[in-house]
Formats: structure tokens, C-alpha cells, sequence
């Protein structure tokens, strides 16, 4: 029976990640449909779906939302609320606000989490006034009542560039508006021609029909998304058009396009309670978008689909299971949970390396390209070296090292993806696939390796102080590990940071120019051979090994993310102070495992009763 | 005692010892940078022998602790000791050999750089040409002999003479410049404000001017503007002082012994064989975006000496090397209306490739040397 216990607790692991794939047709409104349909924003094009998550995750760091009613929101529905009927979506409560100083700023109670638009909206002044004088300082001198200031302040912007998106504000019957608008458009412009010649105009035709435009004009200049395609499907990416634009131009051909129509018939429908209406309306525009941009189309359902599958969040829970799984097959030492702990990595790590490639076949790019793309990596990369080494030693460390790796970076890539979205373009510098796919890669593996060491290193250390199970044979082979894989991170460090030298000096000129980022690299490099000529010079025990190891760890959390927190370089791309306080929190930790590792052997269970000569 | 002192320079401990250090030196000179600037933290900690500590109120600088050229000379000096002394002719070393004559090479490569190397800066309004670059940072001292339009002679004196304060001569010159003021940066107004000083000149338009010295800039994206009052030395109607400054883009003129002179206080040129003019500009964003996409010069590079004369476009990541010189996208105007392209020449620039594929080959078959009898043993 044990046996099959791995091969049963992995196939089920499977149908359970598989299952999010199947989705029950959906009743009511059809507002997936509506989430597959595409837009271009920042940049690039991307399912509706994709502007609510990332606008959701930003305003309230989650992608759902548990109504009173006991109602979970998906963000699509969320969204589509906030752009057609925002007076409700006004209550909701969405804005995240944890800093006690910006709360007593607004005279807001403290003891929720969450606040709607409608209890911010009196002080909407207080924090515009405070938000001109903090935007001219320079982000990383920001104090941090200033930094969450500007983030409610971001915050606030999108969610009202958002409400009027799709339909000017106190818009009712969109639809009905837009016929009216249509059919003011010939008399207005007769009446203006006369009004600018100095003849008899009429008054009502004149006045409707600049109403129209203005409330348009609104929407042209703060509308997010651009939603409306160009005529010409051939046309260049800039011709797509947010709608206030599109109602604007139509007044030149006095006609009003297919797409603005649909839009304009969800809102009514949506706004009216007909589900019938509002999914007829999406169906017929899918159809009509097919026919003629049938690319964006296709990528818009693919990330839709990336997005309703989250391989990354399914490879977390499995990765914590084969974890704890691993660790228990130390305490009891039994077979069959190191390989159900085993396979589980295995599948978790097929799932995330779907996710991995799906993402670069959306994004057309190489797998590291920002902040959060490198810790999804260096999770993959960290994964794969621990299932190596759980090839060669059998010994349940390679799971535990993989099973860790992979659920923390997770966690880490997660929290990184708070900042919005996580396909952004590329800046100008940075655009080039080669160097992205060279210099970032192996850097980035370099970074993925270091850790690994370091995270056996810990192993060592807790186990030897704590348990009984650091054998010598373990203790050994654990030397080993760390040894081979210092080797292989200084080759990828090295390497990596050469080519970056060899880039820089390609694109500006300068091989080395002493920015933060390329001294984190170089550090990692320094560091680890600095161990390598320790160990071959015989100048540190095994246990100084480990140390030296586990002092990787801060080295490379410092590159990974501190040098970012200098805010200064043409490297510093991503600055979160949350992540600042983890950081200390974590190179703390590391001190205390150095001078848990520096305390005298016979204070290690491990070591109680034998000579501590093999340490 | 050569013994012993060949086997210190020669010690892996030392090897230790220079990579923990320089570890140390990394990290420090990258935390400083948050206080002094790119710039000065790289030539305090990383372009230096020493890093100094400076007691405020003592005019003393104390050496504290191995600066950058200092590591580097002695981590090369330690290489090659340890290669001469444990070298051991075979095939099992050559990978070992290869990796560290990669290192030395990188290491001699970047400290040629860093002598060698000289950055510049191109600024091209769009139809304009030029046969020389600027330097960002340091100035010069332009005197021009305007009296014959057609063939001015320009005589340039580096802003390092100035600023100790003497008295300039030169064969070309028929006076001499003095100078009586120098700030090597300085804020210029043309109201009187708190702190500010009236120029004190006896000609040119300096007059209407107040000025006032600043410390100067370390910050690597802002440069020092220095101000001077300078004294011509003429024999005839007594000696008459103007002001220049890097923020005057008038020259201030003036006559002697019957010969018209500019004088212009301006960013040192370096003059190059061949011209650049600047055809297009282009930048792009990132459709609804302020995200740069893309930044391209579209430049016709003139060489008159062998009639050369070919459009080249430059782009980022596509640098134009020529003549030992290499012009990068570096910045454009705010009005999208010119371009400025960084200009580096550097000799060296081949050596890190170089040593990368040193590294790459030693690494290459160290692996192997230890894979395939590990490959044996597993086939056996």
C-alpha cells in the first residue's frame, strides 16, 4: 500500500490543479466573456480581466472582494461595476489603508482595513494638496506617511480614471444617449457654422450638442483603457482609442462605430438588470472584434486563460505540501514521504515551469524582466538544483530545499506583483531580447544558487543544534552539496555579471561604472570565490563552510533587492518599503543562525556523545 | 627574507584576505554612494588607493582602509606569485590557468581603462553638424583672435590652470591672463539675493551679475558650473577684468594692440577628424504611455581626409564605432528637436571580451576534466 501512496497523493495533486481549468457555464451576466474581451493599456494589449486584476491588486493588494451580502466579487465584476454603475461601486469598501498617520489625516476610523470612495471623498482636497507637495520629492526620500500618501493618492487616481472609461459620468441609458448624441450631431455642426458666421443659429441644437461634447472631452482625456479599435484593422497599435476619443471623432463622420455601440449597450444593459441584453451584447461584439482583430483577440483569451489558471499560486500549495512532507521523512526517516515529497515537486514544478514559458510566449520575451518575473525564476531555477540533489543523495534535503525555495518565492513574487502590472513593457534600454536572455538569465540563476547554499547551510546548522539527525554521513554529504553548488553559483555569477559588464559597455559605453546593481553582482561573485579559495586554501572547517554559506544568503538578498532600496543607479527599477523591513527581518535571521552555528559543538545535539572531530 | 616575502604575495590566505576586503570595499563604497554620489563615492572608494577619513575641523586625511587600484594591485601581484609558484605543467591545471589569466586580463584591462578611457558628449540640434565632442564635467578657457573671421585662432586653457589662481601665458598670446577669482562651482543671478555677491569687473558685461560659490557637485547626473573673474593684462590703458562663466554662452569681448579677442568660458572640446551632423531624431513611447520605446539618431558621418561621407543610424544597444571612438544614444532634447550621444573612447574596450572568453574556456574544461572520469566511473 505504501507504495502507491506517492503516486496517489500526486495524481490527486494534479486533477486538483487540473480542475481549475474546467469552468461551469456561467449564469446571469456573462461577465467572463466580458473579461476575455481585449484592451489596449500600458502599453499593450490585455483582457479586461487582466486591467481589473492588476488595478484590484493595486487599490486593495487583493483580486476579490467579499461583499456584506456574502458575495465574493470577482475583479472583472468589480470592474465592470466601477465603469458602469459606479454610484455603487462608490461603497464598496476597496482602498487599503494601513498607515495610522494618512488615517488620522483623513479622520478616518482606524480599526477597519478597507475604506470605500465615498468616506475618502471629503477629503479628496486634503490629499490632492498633499500629494502636489510630496510628488517633487525624490521617491527614495519619501518618509513613509509620504510614500502611502501617494500610494492612496495612485490608488485613487486609477480608480477614478476607471469610473469614467467606459461612459461619461451620470451617464444613465448609454445607449439610448449615443442615438440622441448621433442624432444631434448634423444640427450642431449647422449650428455652430452659423453661430461662427454671425447668422441666426438654434440655440437648443447648439447647446445639446456641446454638452455631448464636452462630457466626451472628459472621458477622452482621463479614460484608462483604450477600448475601441481602429477601422482599419492593419493600422498601427497607437490607433486604438479609449472612447471618449472615439465619440469625439465621430462627430466629423457623423456616424458612430460598431464598437462604441456595443459598449454602450452592455453599460444600459448591465445598468437596466438584463442579463439576456448584456450577454448578447458581448457575444455579438466577440464576433465582430473575430472577424477583423482576431490576433489581439486570441491573446487576450490566452491571458485570460493564464490568468484563470494561476499555475503559480497551484505550484505554491503544492510546493508546502511536499515541504512538510520532506521535513516529516526526517523525523521518521520513511521512504515513501521523501518520494511522495519527491514527485510533488516534480509536478509542482511542471505546473511552474508552464507558467514560466506561457508567460514568455504571452509576454514574447525572455523569462526575466523585471522584479517579479526574477523571483518566479530563481524559485524554477533553486527548484531544479534541489531535485538534482535529491537524485544524487536520496536523503530528503534536495526536497526540502526545493519545496522551501519554490513556496517562498512564491510568496515574494506575490507580494512584487502588488505594484501593478507585471507584463509591463520594457524601457528603451532594456529592450533587447539577447542580453535579457544572456546576462539576466545567468545572473539571475547565480542568485538562485547562492541561495540554495546558503539554505543547505541552514539545514546543516538547525539540524545539527537542534535534532539528533546531522549523522556524519549526513553531515558529509551535506558538505558536499554546498561545496558543488558554491562552484556552480560562482560560475554563474561570474559569468553573468561579465556579460552585464559586456552589455553595459554595449549600450552606454562603459563596461564597469560602479552602479549599485552591478556591486551586488560583483559582491555575490567576490564572496563565493572568496569561500571556494577558503576551502581549497584549508582555512575553514566544514562548519566555517556553512557559515561562510549562510553570509551568501545576505549577500545576495542584498543584490537581489537592497540595491534597489539605495534608489539611486540606472539599475533601480523597483522600491517597496514593505519589502525593506523584510529585508532587515531576514538578513537578521541569518545573524541568528550564524551565532547558532558559532556556539561550542557540544552544545549540538547532534554532536552530544561523539568527539566533534568530524566538525 | 625574498623568500618569505615571495611566499606572503604568493599565499592563498592573502587571496582570502583580498576577496573579503574587496567584498568589505564594495559594500561600503555602494552605501556611500547614497550620501556622496555616484561619482565621488566611485573615485573615493573604487578609484583611489586609499579610502581616506577626513575629522572635520583638522586639515588631516587619514588612510583608512584599502581603496580600490590598491586591492586590485595587490590581488594581481598575488596571482601571479601564486601561478609562478605552484605552477605545475599537465593538462589537469590548463583550466585553472585559463580562468585566472582571464581574471588578470580583466583586471589589467579595466585599470588601462581607467587611465585611458575618456567620455564625452556629442549635442546635435537637428541639420547641425560637428567635429568635436565635449567633455561633461571639465571646462576651458576659450581666447579667440576674432580679427580675421576666416582664420580665428583659438588658444584653450584647461580650467585646472585656472583654478590655481596665476597667471597664464602663452607664445600665442600677446598678454597675459590673470586669474583673480576662481569658484569651481557657482550659482550666477542676475538679481541680488541672500548669500550672493556683486561681480566685481571693471568690463564686459559682468557687472550686472551677482554670484555666489557652491560645494561641489558629486551627484553623477549634475555637473559643476564654475564662474571666474579673469584680468587681461594690457600695457596701454591698464589691466581690465571680466567675468566668465559656465553659465555665460555670450563671449565677452574685447580689443588689444589692435586685435579683437572673445573670451568664453566653455566645456572642454575634443576635436575629432571627421564631422557628425545630425539628420533625424526620433523617440518613441510605448502607445498610451510615457514608457520609451525607442530613441534613434539618424547622423551622416563626414570624413573629409579619405571622402568618406555615409549615413549611420544609432540606436540603443547599436552604438557607431569609428576612428577609435564610440557614439552612443545617450539623451535627447526635451523638445525632441536634437540629440546627445555619449562619445568614449577607450582603448581597452576589446579586453573584457577577451578575458570572458579566457573565464568561459578554463571553465569549460575544468568542468569537463571532472565530468568525464566522473562519466567513467559511472559507465564502468
Amino acid at each position: 500500500m505504501k507504495k502507491w501512496i506517492p503516486l496517489i497523493l500526486t495524481a490527486t495533486m494534479a486533477v486538483w490543479a487540473l480542475s481549475g481549468l474546467h469552468q461551469p457555464p456561467e449564469t446571469g451576466f456573462h461577465t467572463r466573456e466580458f473579461g476575455k474581451l481585449p484592451v489596449l493599456m500600458d502599453g499593450r494589449f490585455q483582457p479586461f480581466d487582466s486591467v481589473a486584476r492588476n488595478s484590484f491588486l493595486q487599490i486593495r493588494t487583493k483580486q476579490t472582494l467579499d461583499t456584506e451580502s456574502n458575495q465574493t466579487l470577482s475583479a472583472t465584476e468589480w470592474l465592470i461595476e466601477v465603469m458602469m454603475k459606479p454610484e455603487w461601486a462608490d461603497d464598496r469598501k476597496i482602498f487599503r489603508i494601513d498607515n495610522g498617520e494618512v488615517l488620522a489625516l483623513l479622520k478616518l476610523p482606524e480599526n477597519q482595513k478597507y475604506y470605500s470612495f465615498n468616506q475618502l471623498r471629503p477629503s479628496a482636497d486634503e490629499i490632492q494638496k498633499q500629494a502636489d507637495r510630496i510628488n517633487p520629492i525624490d521617491d527614495s526620500k519619501r518618509t513613509v506617511f509620504e510614500s502611502q500618501l501617494m500610494k492612496l493618492y495612485d490608488a485613487m487616481t486609477l480608480y477614478q480614471r476607471l469610473e469614467i472609461s467606459l461612459k461619461p459620468p451620470d451617464t444613465d441609458d448609454f445607449a439610448a444617449e449615443l442615438i440622441a448624441y448621433q442624432n444631434s450631431i448634423a444640427p450642431g455642426l449647422a449650428a455652430m457654422k452659423a453661430r461662427a458666421a454671425g447668422a441666426k443659429y438654434d440655440h437648443d441644437a447648439f447647446n445639446r450638442f456641446i454638452g455631448y461634447m464636452s462630457a466626451f472631452q472628459t472621458v477622452a482625456g482621463y479614460a484608462l483603457p483604450n477600448v475601441i479599435p481602429p477601422a482599419d484593422p492593419d493600422s498601427r497599435l497607437d490607433n486604438w482609442q479609449n472612447i471618449g476619443t472615439n465619440l469625439l471623432q465621430s462627430a466629423g463622420t457623423g456616424q458612430i462605430g460598431p464598437p462604441a455601440q456595443s459598449y454602450a449597450a452592455m453599460v444600459t444593459a448591465w445598468r437596466a438588470g438584463r442579463p439576456a441584453d448584456f450577454n448578447q451584447a458581448v457575444a455579438a461584439y466577440h464576433i465582430w472584434l473575430e472577424d477583423r482583430f482576431a490576433p489581439q483577440v486570441k491573446k487576450a483569451r490566452q491571458e485570460f486563460f493564464f490568468s484563470a489558471f494561476e499555475p503559480f499560486y497551484k505550484a505554491m500549495v503544492i510546493y508546502v505540501l511536499a515541504l512538510v512532507l520532506a521535513l516529516c521523512s526526517w523525523m521518521n526517516l520513511s521512504e515513501w514521504l521523501r518520494r511522495s515529497a519527491f514527485y510533488l515537486i516534480a509536478l509542482a514544478w511542471v505546473i511552474h515551469t508552464f507558467g514560466l514559458v506561457f508567460r514568455m510566449y504571452l509576454e514574447g520575451r525572455p523569462p526575466v524582466t523585471n522584479l517579479y518575473s526574477s523571483a518566479i525564476f530563481i524559485g524554477w531555477g533553486a527548484v531544479i538544483l534541489g531535485m538534482i540533489l535529491e537524485k544524487i543523495y536520496r536523503d530528503g534535503v534536495g526536497c526540502v530545499v526545493a519545496g522551501f525555495a519554490g513556496f517562498v518565492t512564491q510568496i515574494i513574487a506575490h507580494n512584487l506583483a502588488l505594484s501593478g502590472d507585471t507584463m509591463e513593457m520594457m524601457r528603451a534600454v532594456l529592450d533587447t531580447n539577447f542580453w535579457l536572455a544572456t546576462h539576466v538569465v545567468t545572473v539571475t540563476l547565480g542568485y538562485a544558487s547562492t541561495f540554495v547554499a546558503g539554505f543547505l547551510a541552514i539545514i546543516y546548522v538547525l539540524r545539527g543544534v537542534f535534532t539528533a539527525t546531522l549523522t556524519e554521513q549526513t553531515a558529509k554529504s551535506l558538505n558536499r552539496m554546498v561545496y558543488g553548488i558554491v562552484c556552480f553559483a560562482t560560475l554563474f555569477s561570474f559569468a553573468g555579471t561579465v556579460l552585464g559588464g559586456i552589455w553595459a559597455d554595449q549600450s552606454w559605453g562603459r563596461f564597469w561604472g560602479w552602479d549599485p546593481k552591478e556591486n551586488g553582482a560583483l559582491l555575490i561573485v567576490l564572496w563565493n570565490a572568496a569561500i571556494l579559495h577558503a576551502r581549497w586554501g584549508g582555512f575553514v572547517s566544514r562548519r566555517g563552510l556553512m557559515i561562510m554559506a549562510v553570509i551568501g544568503n545576505i549577500v545576495t538578498s542584498w543584490s537581489w533587492f537592497g540595491v534597489n532600496m539605495l534608489g539611486i543607479g540606472l539599475h533601480s527599477y523597483g522600491f517597496t518599503d514593505a519589502a525593506f523591513h523584510w529585508l532587515l527581518l531576514f538578513v537578521a535571521s541569518q545573524l541568528a543562525i550564524i551565532l547558532l552555528a558559532l556556539t561550542p559543538l557540544k552544545l549540538w545535539r547532534s554532536f552530544h556523545n561523539k568527539t566533534p572531530n568530524a566538525a | 627574507m625574498l623568500k618569505t616575502l615571495f611566499n606572503a604575495f604568493s599565499s592563498l590566505k592573502l587571496t582570502v584576505a583580498c576577496l573579503v576586503i574587496g567584498c568589505v570595499l564594495v559594500f561600503w563604497g555602494t552605501l556611500a554612494q547614497v550620501h556622496l554620489g555616484l561619482y565621488k563615492a566611485q573615485n573615493e572608494f573604487f578609484r583611489s588607493f586609499f579610502v581616506f577619513w577626513q575629522p572635520a575641523g583638522i586639515g588631516l586625511k587619514i588612510p583608512i582602509f584599502p581603496g580600490g587600484y590598491f586591492l586590485g594591485t595587490v590581488l594581481l601581484i598575488n596571482l601571479l606569485a601564486a601561478h609562478l609558484r605552484f605552477y605545475q605543467p599537465g593538462k589537469k591545471k590548463i583550466g585553472i590557468m585559463l580562468i585566472h589569466l582571464g581574471v588578470v586580463l580583466l583586471l589589467v584591462g579595466q585599470m588601462l581603462t581607467d587611465a585611458l578611457s575618456r567620455e564625452s558628449v556629442l549635442h546635435l540640434r537637428v541639420g547641425q553638424a560637428k567635429n568635436y565632442s565635449e567633455a561633461q564635467r571639465s571646462y576651458e578657457l576659450a581666447v579667440t583672435d576674432t580679427t580675421d573671421r576666416r582664420s580665428e585662432k583659438v588658444i584653450a586653457i584647461p580650467c585646472g590652470l585656472l583654478a590655481r589662481q596665476g597667471q597664464v601665458t602663452d607664445s600665442q598670446l600677446p598678454f597675459a591672463v590673470r586669474v583673480k577669482t576662481f569658484y569651481a562651482n557657482s550659482d550666477l543671478s542676475e538679481k541680488s539675493a541672500d548669500g550672493f555677491q556683486q561681480v566685481p569687473t571693471t568690463s564686459g558685461f559682468g557687472n550686472g551679475f551677482w554670484w555666489r560659490e557652491t560645494p561641489r557637485e558629486t551627484a553623477m547626473d549634475r555637473v559643476d558650473m564654475p564662474s571666474a573673474i579673469v584680468e587681461i593684462a594690457t600695457a596701454q590703458d591698464g589691466p581690465q577684468t571680466f567675468l566668465v562663466s559656465a553659465y555665460l554662452e555670450q563671449p565677452q569681448q574685447f580689443t588689444y594692440g589692435n586685435r579683437n579677442y572673445e573670451m568664453l568660458l566653455r566645456h572642454e572640446r575634443y576635436y575629432m577628424p571627421f564631422s557628425l551632423k545630425l539628420l533625424e531624431f526620433r523617440h518613441d513611447d510605448y502607445p498610451g504611455t510615457d514608457i520609451p520605446k525607442n530613441f534613434s539618431s539618424r547622423v551622416r558621418l563626414h570624413n573629409a581626409q579619405n571622402n568618406e561621407d555615409r549615413e549611420v543610424l544609432i540606436y540603443m544597444n547599436n552604438p557607431l564605432r569609428y576612428s577609435g571612438l564610440t557614439f552612443y544614444q545617450a539623451s535627447y532634447d526635451p523638445d525632441d528637436g536634437g540629440s546627445i550621444l555619449q562619445v568614449v573612447r577607450n582603448p581597452g574596450w576589446l579586453t573584457p571580451y577577451l578575458s570572458c572568453l579566457l573565464v568561459g574556456a578554463g571553465l569549460a574544461i575544468q568542468f569537463l576534466c571532472h565530468l568525464i572520469p566522473f562519466l567513467k566511473r559511472r559507465l564502468a
